[in-house]
């Protein structure tokens, strides 16, 4: 399928007259986020995000595998994202589009490579068992910014998995089922956000947070950073685009810094509620 | 598995005798390479980039023009031999796909691409040998080949890698110093001071990152002026090259630049 029909005339100065007077078409301020809805499924380590309209949902399992032989004292965590034409039109299964690979690669750092999992904690017994998680994102609907409504519910199912506690004895492994025994949360060193800034052709138009599927469209350039709430940048990411003023960067990076708290305390909260809300201890 | 060399000693000096902020030997070949329109090798120390253009020419793939601009492809191919230990890579592979769409929406808004539309701009990076700042130099190299290709552009862009060592802020690092230490990469545009790519992959404190930041659009400006050098001599060799060919002609051997020689058609059939 060719490439997808780009905003009509009309659409397009409408919406770049509104945010040269900073109004954005859905009544946000520019650097105003859509309230992520987590909402979580009856298994461990299911989470949708919904961020107005863009949908995400990821779920995180593992299992018990023998770890390769060039580290044998880390676990295995691989992310599987695949954006299905469930999404948008824009998408074609099979092959990844630009912004498909930008969003897999981001995934991956800011999940994988950011170290954001203590991976050694996975190790059940040096060089014979190590847990394989599999974290899969299934992107439902793209309404804007998938990438960090992406990112957040893959952080999230991470923070909201429980593995089966393993016992060791020897050379004796036994999984004990959450029946059983008490499931046990994954270590996570930090935990990581994402935020996208939408830049428009005309200089003095200022940036805007979280864009709109039109806003993202529409926009010249886009600038990624995922961070945590201890201010230290996991990923800066922007390629290209209308070129910014090192002062300019510099600023976001400190809005973004603001938001992530906020982010932050979102998610904990969500988080311990729906946990209190469910039996994991032994009966 | 790191090993035990020091990334920045206490008498100021790094793994391979460079300073905190020098740079390392950058060597520009602006040569013609078979057919293509332009081409252009940089070497940044140990890591060689070299880039091919091919264009403005017609699309080999019509639905994919666009009706007022040029489109811009960038194939990356990193050669097996490049790193130390021989390894074939696939071209579906996500980092190599990410290098080169990278490059591409760096290049997007700085070549003047409304002036050629329905064309395409062809762009084949080469990586010969890797030795950390790879995107640095593909986007050097690139840079170097679209001018040499004769493609306008609106500025410039230089490439620099930038690193921090607990609090000291380094420069242009190599393969030892990315594994071992968080670093950015940063495109400038010398005119203009601004910064059109910014990519960092590591964990790093907001406070370091404004440091290495700053440091690395100077450096930016450093780049700019080898690679200008470069381009004026190459310029200054062919039209050197062209007045030789006018001068050893018989006629019009006394003004030499001014005059055009006439060529006598007239024997030719």
């Amino acid at each position: 399928m060719p490439r997808p029909p780009s905003p009509s005339i009309p659409e397009k100065e409408f919406v770049y007259n509104a945010l040269k007077q900073s109004l954005r078409l859905d009544g946000r301020q520019a650097l105003e986020m859509r309230t992520p809805v987590l909402t979580f499924g009856p298994e461990l380590g299911w989470v949708e995000v919904a961020m107005g309209k863009t949908r995400v949902i990821a779920q995180v399992d593992g299992k018990m595998v023998k770890p390769p032989p060039e580290r044998p004292l880390e676990g295995i965590v691989t992310i599987h994202s695949e954006i299905s034409p469930m999404a948008s039109t824009d998408y074609e299964p099979g092959r990844p589009t630009d912004e498909e690979v930008t969003m897999t690669r981001m995934l991956d750092k800011v999940l994988r490579r950011s170290d954001a999992l203590d991976k050694e904690s996975l190790c059940v017994q040096a060089g014979q068992r190590v847990w394989h998680l599999r974290l899969t994102i299934h992107c439902l609907a793209d309404a804007g910014n998938l990438l960090d409504c992406a990112c957040l519910a893959g952080i999230v199912a991470l923070k909201h998995f429980r593995r089966p506690e393993v016992e060791v004895v020897g050379d004796e492994v036994t999984i004990h089922p959450p029946s059983e025994r008490a499931p046990l949360p994954l270590s996570l060193h930090h935990t990581p956000f994402c935020l996208t800034f939408a830049y428009f052709p005309d200089p003095s138009t200022p940036p805007i947070l979280d864009p709109t599927y039109l806003e993202q469209r529409l926009s010249a350039g886009l600038l990624s950073i995922a961070l945590n709430a201890q201010k230290e940048l996991i990923v800066v990411q922007k390629a290209g685009g209308v070129p910014l003023a090192p002062d300019e960067i510099l600023r976001i990076i400190e809005v973004a810094v603001m938001k992530v708290k906020e982010l932050d305390r979102i998610v904990e909260s969500r988080l311990k509620e729906d946990i209190a809300g469910r039996h994991i201890e032994v009966r | 598995m790191t090993s035990r060399i020091e990334i920045l000693n206490d008498g100021g000096y790094r793994s391979d005798g460079r300073k905190q902020y020098e740079l390392r030997d950058i060597v520009i070949d602006l040569t013609q390479k078979g057919t293509a329109d332009g081409s252009a090798t940089i070497t940044h120390g140990l890591t060689e980039v070299l880039v091919e253009v091919f264009g403005p020419r017609e699309a080999k793939v019509r639905s994919q023009t666009m009706h007022d601009r040029a489109l811009i492809n960038v194939e990356v191919n990193i050669m097996p031999f490049s790193t130390g230990e021989r390894r074939k890579r696939g071209r579906g592979d996500k980092r190599i796909l990410e290098l080169g769409s990278t490059i591409k929406s760096t290049f997007e808004p700085v070549v003047q691409t409304s002036l050629y539309p329905r064309s395409e701009i062809d762009v084949f990076v080469h990586v010969l040998q890797q030795d950390g700042g790879l995107l640095q130099a593909s986007i050097n190299a690139t840079t170097l080949a679209l001018i040499n290709a004769g493609i306008p552009l609106h500025d410039f862009v230089c490439a620099v890698t930038g690193g921090v060592h607990s609090t000291s802020p380094l420069l242009d690092l190599t393969t030892l110093e990315e594994n071992d230490v968080p670093h950015v990469t940063v495109a400038v545009l010398p005119r203009t001071k601004k910064v059109t790519l910014v990519t960092m992959e590591t964990r790093l404190h907001a406070d370091r990152f404004e440091d290495i930041f700053r440091l690395a659009c100077e450096a930016g400006d450093v780049i700019h002026k080898e690679m200008k050098r470069a381009v004026m001599e190459r310029a200054k060799k062919l039209v050197t090259a062209m007045d030789m060919g006018s001068r050893l002609a018989p006629a019009g051997a006394g003004d030499g630049v001014e005059k055009d020689t006439m060529v006598d058609d007239s024997n030719d059939y």
